[in-house]
């Protein structure tokens, strides 16, 4: 045990620098953007007074190495720093333009992921022990060609078969804080069948690999030949040998629905964090940007530390490599 | 079936609509007209269904908004936050009707002194903000002040610039301007010029999003939807009909069609024109293109060769077949444009008889060109598709029309996202558009003035600067129009801009929703006032 928690905190700490290089790749690619947040806001109006106006008020006119630095500085004390849309006696903080919007992405992440991973897990493992028989080509089939087309497409024949057609579930995903759980619920079910069948997929083809690979193994041999059932035998012998890999897909995909989802986000018109980004992009609202950026990359570092944990607490050999 | 209105009888259809009139007094009245008892029965039942009805909850989907939307009036620029400011919480001093012309709004009266140089406007009494606050002249100052000063970030900042002074003066307010300008009082209708409660220092409060707008408020977060409810207390009468509103945010025009279609929504504008077609095939979707002012345009440099010649500024004016840009490009939703930028919405727009209509005419463009001194002409013209929609392909079909008169137009695709930094008055020749001004100084002063910062034809006629300028303190209707008219010629006979195509505002809207007679061509959705003149059918 003391161990895994070695090992936890050395992974923390060369995260933190992960984090940390990855804020320099941002800031740099961000200052690289053509186009200027002035520019943008004022559209035509940009006269040469106002831009310079705004560029003064912002601070943009100082030099990218003290902005970077200031930038970091209030990032390592929790502070994302203020939304350029913020004005004199009007204050919009990173935080308050990302944090609804983050909130919106968990919960479409956490209903997929309650339909696809149990749903992948179980078709994944049936199919293993079914292998070669209809059932598992008709899995296989049906999972490879969902992932084979593009998410809009996908999005677009669930909506005409749910919400133009059969008219039972709305085609506008637009919740909002008030919006109540049921009707939040209601309103996430497209875009989370959506999402869940473009990744079910994956997770399905490493969990069906994983478990034949250790079907054929000599100690699952001896299970079967002394008689363990098999219930017992892929509970008990093959899932805690296949958890490591299974694990890492599953992460992979979580990670993946929390950055990944932009263009669900905007056939649905689902308020997520990719669609806020895509929008900061487009308006140079560069500090939004930046914190969407490095949530993203926390993001992947933090469910791909969490899924080595996993992997490492589920079986004990990857400790002590050879 | 005869029409109330030709018969003149138009007053009656008001009545009933109103209530005022019983159906037996109706068809009695109309009998005597002439009118036999049934159709004057039909005609009442239409009549007395036009009374809107009140209640009922709002959704429509707008567009050009993000989540840097403020409700600061001053950087309202696009018409997400246009509808919400100016259509819904907020009042200017003066409103453009439905017909076009000019009515007050929290404005009573006006009028203008010493050649249009001063204004004196009555501001009306008995007005409440939604918090409860007495409308005061001070409140108008203030939101005035709010665009001025040298610090100043407002989009307006070149509309207020010829205010030297505004002050209150017992219940009215006093604009004192730099110079005469007739038209003020259509200025000040403009969304920017929002009236907002004052705060004790003098400064302006739009962070409440407080206003005497037919809407109060309810929660905004931007980029995503605003929530509006009805002001009980609203001055206006006739209007806001709907209980609450709801704006959504959707830039993606698939989502904003199938929302419609699914019922989730009750209206939204900019339409994909490519399938125009198709959503008019849906018995529960009303589909109705407004032609105003927005036109297409593409500027040529006129101190720059080729285009400093005027015979060739004119042969590739002949060269470009309109017609075929309004069927294929717009899909039919527009209009030709004749090479001024003066629209169905402005008050002066000449007459075909004034000004006649340009046509395709290759053999006239070759033999401008001709007059030129020149055989052939190859040029290139610079496109993006955020010049105007479907620019590129526009673009295309110019090019090919232009071939016949000995004219090579290359189309050079630009970037998209930094074209109006670096294409935009900067190349040659390339493509924009406007939304249009509701006036014809606005347009000119803003883009036809010699010097004017956003002249992007570089175009500098003298005979028309000084009618500009002479115009602009002309008080009297008629010699104002001559001048206008005459402005009008020479912009299209001698200017650098080819308008070929006015774009209408295209929309669509759930047949649950009752669409006034008359809807306002100065904006989109029915002048952006579309919340407090639609309502539920």
């Amino acid at each position: 045990m003391k161990l895994i928690f070695g090992v936890i905190f050395q992974r923390l700490a060369l995260s933190l620098v992960t984090i940390f290089l990855v804020s320099i790749v941002i800031f740099s690619s961000v200052t690289l953007l053509p186009g200027d947040f002035a520019k943008s806001i004022l559209g035509q109006s940009a006269t040469p007074e106002t831009v310079a106006a705004f560029q003064r008020e912002l601070g943009l006119d100082r030099p990218p190495v003290e902005r970077y630095l200031e930038w970091i500085g209030r990032v390592a004390q929790g502070d994302l720093g203020d939304s350029f849309a913020s004005g004199a006696g009007y204050q919009r903080s990173v935080a308050e333009v990302i944090g609804p919007r983050l909130g919106n992405t968990l919960f479409l992440a956490a209903i997929t992921a309650v339909i696809a991973v149990p749903l992948a897990l179980a078709l994944g493992v049936a199919a293993a022990l079914y292998r070669n028989s209809w059932f598992d080509r008709t899995v296989n089939a049906t999972s490879l060609s969902t992932i084979s087309f593009p998410e809009f497409f996908v999005a677009y024949i669930l909506m005409l078969i749910f919400a133009v057609n059969l008219r039972l579930l709305p085609s506008l995903a637009n919740v909002g804080p008030e919006t109540p759980l049921d009707e939040r619920l209601v309103k996430t079910l497209l875009p989370a069948m959506t999402l869940a069948l473009v990744i079910i997929a994956h997770m399905l083809r490493m969990t069906r690999a994983s478990i034949i690979a250790l079907l054929a193994s000599p100690y699952v041999e001896m299970a079967r030949l002394k008689g363990v059932s098999r219930r017992r035998v892929i509970l008990k012998h093959v899932l805690p040998n296949a958890w490591a890999p299974i694990v890492n897909i599953i992460a992979f995909n979580l990670a993946y629905l929390i950055v990944g989802v932009v263009v669900v986000e905007a056939v649905f018109v689902y308020p997520g964090v990719g669609q806020l980004m895509v929008d900061s992009v487009q308006t140079r609202d560069i500090p939004v940007v930046q914190g969407c950026a490095l949530i993203f990359a926390a993001t992947y570092i933090f469910l791909n530390l969490a899924a080595d944990v996993i992997a490492i607490a589920t079986n004990p050999r990857i400790l002590h490599p050879r | 079936m005869i029409d109330l209105k030709s018969i003149g009888l138009g007053w009656m259809r008001k009545e009933a609509a109103s209530g005022r009139m019983s159906r037996r007094e109706f068809i009695q009245i109309a009998g005597a007209a002439g009118v036999t008892v049934a159709a004057a029965d039909f005609m009442f039942a239409k009549a007395a269904k036009a009374a809107p009805n009140k209640g009922g909850h709002f959704i429509q989907a707008l567009t050009g908004g993000g989540t840097k939307d403020v409700l600061d009036p001053a950087q309202t620029l696009d018409s997400y936050m246009i509808n919400v400011s100016f259509g819904q919480l907020r009042n200017n001093l003066t409103e453009i009707a439905p017909d076009g012309s000019l009515i007050g709004e929290l404005a009573t009266e006006w009028e203008g002194l010493d050649g249009g140089k001063r204004w004196v406007f009555a501001i009306r009494t008995g007005v409440t903000f939604h918090n409860g606050k007495s409308l005061t002249p001070e409140d108008v100052v203030a939101s005035f002040n709010h665009h001025r000063g040298p610090d100043s970030k407002s989009a307006a900042s070149g509309l207020v610039k010829q205010i030297v002074d505004v002050r209150a003066d017992g219940g009215n307010v006093v604009f004192e301007l730099e110079a005469g300008n007739a038209d003020w009082p259509f200025i000040v209708s403009d969304y920017h010029l929002v009236i907002c409660p004052a705060n004790a220092d003098g400064t302006m409060d739009w962070q409440s999003g407080t206003g005497t707008g037919s809407y109060k408020l309810e929660s905004f977060e931007p980029g995503v939807n605003t929530r509006v409810i009805r002001n009980e207390n609203y001055w206006k009468e006739g209007r806001a009909h709907f209980d609450s509103a709801e704006n959504l945010f959707i830039p993606d025009a698939g989502a904003r069609a199938n929302a419609l279609i699914t019922g989730s929504l009750h209206a939204y504008s900019n339409l994909d024109l490519k399938t125009v077609g198709l959503m008019g095939r849906d018995p529960n979707i009303q589909i109705f293109p407004i032609t105003g002012n927005k036109h297409a345009v593409l500027p040529m440099h006129v101190d720059t060769a080729p285009f400093d010649n005027l015979d060739v500024r004119l042969a590739l004016k002949y060269a470009i077949n309109r017609e075929e840009l309004v069927s294929k490009i717009l899909r039919g939703q527009g209009e030709v444009g004749n090479d001024s930028p003066i629209g169905p919405a402005n008050a002066y727009r000449a007459t075909p008889e004034e000004l006649p209509q340009r046509p395709y005419d290759p053999d006239k463009a070759k033999f401008h060109l001709k007059k030129a001194g020149m055989d052939s002409l190859k040029v290139q013209l610079s496109l993006a598709d955020t010049a105007f929609e479907g620019a590129i392909d526009a673009g295309s079909l110019y090019a090919e029309s232009a071939k016949p008169a000995g004219i090579e137009i290359e189309v050079v695709r630009e970037a998209e996202d930094s074209y109006w930094d670096n294409v935009w008055l900067k190349k040659p020749w390339c493509g924009g558009y406007w939304g249009g001004r509701p006036t014809e100084d606005w347009m000119f002063s803003q883009v036809y003035q010699a010097g004017a910062d956003w002249n992007e034809t570089k175009w500098a006629n003298p005979r028309f600067n000084e009618l500009l300028i002479q115009a602009r303190s002309e008080l009297d209707e008629k010699k104002r129009r001559d001048m206008y008219v005459e402005m009008q010629i020479i912009c299209s006979e001698d200017g650098g801009a080819l308008i070929p195509i006015f774009m209408a505002y295209t929309h669509a809207a759930s047949t649950k929703i009752a669409l006034p007679d008359q809807i306002a061509n100065n904006w989109e959705l029915d002048g952006h006032k579309n919340v407090e003149r639609w309502s539920m059918a």
